[in-house]
């Protein structure tokens, strides 16, 4: 008999499952899907920010040979899109910003589409545009949507405590305005999708990029006036995610409309400058904030007071002070805190959910004043974020309820590792002087939801598990694949409950006529509540195989268990069979039975009440992040050198692949702070392409030094929390105390080019 | 109609005859005539190296290319890398490595970092970092695409 030696992979660096088949150029995108007698779809959109539409002739355009079909609002119900339901797909009377679609072409070449779209003549009346959101609150100024005449779009407003009897025991109290910037999420590969729609049936297969399938195929339900159940989206791999395809945009429905009109399947796929245009961005931010502090370091209070450039219409940007709030009111111990944000309509594009979904901009905010209090009060700036870090056990005034919180590690190992105080000291003695390169060093830190966040009425994940007579098992789950190595992790939880190696297990994630449902890709969830999805689902196997085991080897099945591939006996270790030839003889003989389970996991988390209280999520992520840079102070670049990560992920599930998501977070958080900016002037983008629009590449990325905390978390699958967001939240943060340490000066816009630091040296010396 | 060009080229070491037009690029020519999806558009302007081919041994972006310039050169794209024995390893690397995340770069990231080591079979990771920087990924944050072309140039510290 064979011994089979317990082996466990949690913890290990597990290859990503996809990655074989990406290296060879095999792996079909979206991009790479043609289905027979496909026309091109395109869509006209304005050259105007803010004008009446007069008249669209579309004549010459539906003249030209090859064109199946052009289609304006008037060949559309006139549904809207988005949060606000705002946006209707095509614009008949009125446009609100530079990206607005217009008119829609499905043609036989892309040759021939652009040319139609270049027939098409729109005749305007402008329309007084507005495109500052302080401007929008003043009366007299233009109405954006009529639904709205204050051009509000959306407000949350959320306190506790009484900060003005906070305020009043406070021996420091400092304020700034924070300006946060408008940047796009560049996934490598472009938007798209493709529509196939047969008419006598009233079936859809959509083959979209989408990260919330099911969602979408409800939302495309509502917009199309379909029967959801005749719709299937089928995701085929997607070139990158963080956010931005988590919402329906106006191109999705157009693209169905052309495939309704023409009956044939129509592919739309944009270009990267119109991917630059007329996707989401992150939500641009103007943060005020007033925090008070005592002489012995207790925070006392923090007034906040948001207003966010909405842009034309509503996505889901507008929702992220939903987030933030959850950042001020928890992150520290604040005993007092009064938080009110507007967003606004305005004539620039409007902003989507983009990883950390509002945490980079208020974690911004709060740790500069975090710094500045500090120094204020004379206290060390590790001890004072020590002194009133959260910690395990506490439920904070807003209702959050930290199980596990591991952010006082986190403080600890970030400045030990990087001798955080030593440096801050030696540098700071040093600032002050304009001339020459000057060494900084800087800290923040961050909260992010880690156990899925409930504000769907489910945030659950449903998984489907089958066995084959070969032992092989195929795990069907609701999660989408977005590179993020999903697929990964949840064979490896799976694997760990039925014993059996990553190479017997296949992931079907991208069909929803075949996975069960999930809410989606998004807040971190997917590791959380997928996981614990598969697990549930494995552990229902599991017990099915223990049974038949049992009944066939004449041990309880409480003294088995899986492992290497067959069934064992606990205690020892010895095979009592292999696992196929058991699933073999259950499947081939009179009970004549398949082992398949399915299992939905709905989080032990609550929805939140009208005042935003409640524990939204099952588990919470932290992190403290140093970072180490250098200032020309004579041209005003600023160098990225080392950034020390230290992460309470609850428990480290793949090595490899959460380490791929922290240095991934940490370089996006680096744009984000250094290069990245969409210029806007008059609602018109400058920059709509990588030539302009400064990405970070290979030569430019810090070393980067990364620290896990593992505090188990109780309701976690094998007590691991959700990290994707997380890595990317603390580097604006960290970078501008760096600055701050460097050279004495303040910064309080983003991002930290050249110009923005040198400007900003220049006045900081001259004050 | 613009008159077309019969061109005669190498492709993935078969050669190859097709008439193209003057103003079609060499990623459309990959991508949509002959079929082979692994070269990525990305930016169209030559910006991010999804496109990223060998011509002649060097690499070059698909997309600025036109077609018409393929004629009588070798042209070597991720396909042909997959097919290539000696290329198992780099591929191999980046898997083990974790040099893959969404994917989307990483046919134009392989053929690059090939170029690199083909020019310098021991460059170190200052090198190889020079040899992707026209190469945009989103995900990864690059450190371990760099570890992964260092473990096979032998540079991995």
């Amino acid at each position: 008999m064979t011994v089979i030696e317990k082996d466990s992979l949690i913890g290990k660096r597990l290859t990503k499952m996809d990655a074989p088949e990406k290296t060879a150029g095999k792996t079909r995108y979206i991009h790479d899907i043609n289905l027979p007698g496909q026309l091109v779809g395109m869509i006209l959109r304005t050259d105007r920010v803010h004008a009446i539409i007069k008249s669209i002739d579309t004549s010459a355009a539906r003249a030209l040979p090859g064109v199946h079909a052009v289609l304006t609002a008037k060949d559309l119900p006139q549904k809207g899109l988005g949060v606000n339901k705002d946006n209707p797909p095509l614009k008949g009377e009125r446009v609100r910003c530079e990206r607005d679609e217009i008119a829609a072409v499905a043609a036989e070449s892309e040759e021939i589409a652009a040319q139609a779209l270049r027939l098409i003549k729109v005749e305007y009346e402008d329309l007084a545009p507005l495109f500052d959101p302080e401007a929008a609150l003043r009366p007299g100024a233009p109405v954006i949507h009529e639904s709205k005449p204050d051009n509000v779009a959306m407000a949350f407003d959320y306190s506790h405590g009484d900060v003005v009897a906070g305020e009043a025991e406070s021996d420091v109290v400092v304020e700034d305005t924070f300006t946060l910037h408008r940047v796009t999420h560049c996934c490598m590969g472009v938007s798209g999708i493709i529509a196939d729609f047969e008419a006598t049936s009233g079936n859809l297969t959509l083959y979209s990029n989408t990260q919330v399938p099911f969602l979408h195929k409800r939302e495309f339900a509502e917009v199309l006036g379909m029967d959801p159940g005749r719709i299937r989206i089928i995701q085929p791999p997607i070139g990158g995610g963080f956010g931005s395809k988590l919402d329906i945009y106006p191109f999705e429905p157009i693209c169905v409309y052309l495939a309704q009109a023409t009956r044939r399947p129509v592919k739309l796929v944009f270009t990267r400058a119109e991917e630059f245009l007329a996707s989401p961005t992150r939500q641009p931010a103007i943060v005020r904030l007033r925090s008070g502090a005592k002489k012995d370091g207790t925070l006392t209070f923090r007034t906040v007071d948001i207003l966010l450039d909405n842009g034309g219409y509503t996505s889901w940007g507008a929702t992220i002070p939903f987030v933030m709030m959850q950042t001020f009111s928890s992150l520290y111990r604040v005993p007092h805190c009064l938080y009110h944000t507007k967003a606004v309509y305005t004539n620039n594009p409007y902003a989507g959910s983009f990883r950390g979904y509002g945490n980079l901009q208020a974690t911004f905010a709060i740790e500069a004043h975090m710094d500045k209090m500090a120094d204020a009060i004379g206290m060390d700036a590790l001890d004072f974020r020590m002194k009133n870090a959260q910690v395990a056990g506490e439920v904070t005034p807003q209702g959050m309820d930290f199980k596990t919180c591991g952010l006082q590690d986190c403080l600890t190992l970030a400045a030990r590792d990087s001798d955080f105080a030593a440096k801050r000291s030696a540098y700071a003695a040093r600032k002050g002087a304009v001339g020459g390169v000057k060494r900084g060093i800087g800290m923040a830190s961050m909260l992010h939801v880690g156990g899925g966040a409930k504000i769907y009425p489910s945030d659950g994940c449903g998984t489907n598990i089958k066995l084959d007579d070969f032992g092989h098992v195929t795990i069907m789950t609701g999660a989408s694949e977005i590179g993020q190595g999903s697929e990964t992790v949840l064979a490896q939880l799976v694997c760990e409950e039925l014993g059996v190696p990553m190479s017997a297990v296949t992931v079907v994630n991208n069909d929803t006529d075949i996975t069960p449902w999930d809410v989606g890709v998004h807040a971190s969830r997917t590791t959380f509540i997928a996981g614990n999805s598969a697990v549930g689902a494995a552990r229902k196997a599991k017990a099915k195989i223990l049974a038949a085991a049992a009944g066939l080897s004449n041990l309880p099945a409480e003294q088995l268990d899986l492992r290497g591939g067959h069934v064992i006996r606990a205690e020892d270790g010895e095979s009592v069979m292999p696992l196929a030839k058991l699933l073999r003889s259950l499947h081939f003989s009179d009970k004549a039975e398949l082992v398949t389970t399915s299992h939905y996991y709905e989080p032990p988390s609550v929805h939140q009440d009208k005042g935003f209280k409640g524990n939204v999520s099952a588990a919470y992520a932290w992190a403290t992040q140093v970072v180490e840079i250098e200032v020309d102070t004579d041209t005003g670049i600023v160098t990225l050198l080392k950034v020390w990560a230290a992460h309470d992920v609850g428990r480290v599930l793949n090595r490899l692949g959460i380490e791929g998501q922290i240095e991934g977070g940490i370089v996006m958080g680096q744009g984000y702070a250094l290069t990245e900016d969409m210029i806007m002037v008059e609602g018109h983008l400058k920059n709509a392409g990588f030539t302009d629009y400064k990405l970070i590449t290979a030569p430019e990325i810090p070393e980067m030094s990364i620290e896990f905390i593992e505090t188990m978390d109780g309701e976690g699958p094998q007590g691991a929390k959700g990290v994707g967001e997380a890595p990317a939240i603390c580097m604006a943060a960290a970078i501008g105390n760096a600055i701050e340490n460097a050279t004495g000066v303040r910064l309080t816009s983003l991002p930290f080019t050249p110009e923005r630091v040198y400007r900003g040296l220049k006045q900081g010396a001259a004050s | 109609m613009s008159p077309t060009i019969e061109i005669t080229f190498t492709l993935n070491g078969m050669p190859k005859r097709i008439s193209v037009d003057p103003t079609l690029s060499t990623l459309v020519m990959l991508r949509e005539i002959l079929g082979l999806t692994g070269t990525k558009y990305g930016c169209g302007e030559g910006e991010c190296g999804a496109c990223t081919i060998l011509v002649d041994g060097k690499s070059a972006n698909a997309c600025l290319m036109f077609a018409a310039d393929c004629d009588g050169r070798a042209i070597v794209t991720i396909e042909g890398v997959a097919i290539d024995r000696s290329a198992d390893g780099l591929r191999q690397a980046f898997v083990d490595h974790g040099g893959v995340q969404c994917g989307f770069c990483t046919p134009g990231m392989v053929v690059q970092a090939k170029h690199t080591l083909d020019k310098q079979p021991h460059a170190d990771r200052a090198t190889i970092k020079r040899g992707l920087e026209g190469n945009i990924c989103r995900c990864t944050g690059y450190k371990k695409i760099v570890d992964a072309v260092a473990a096979v140039s032998g540079t991995n510290s």
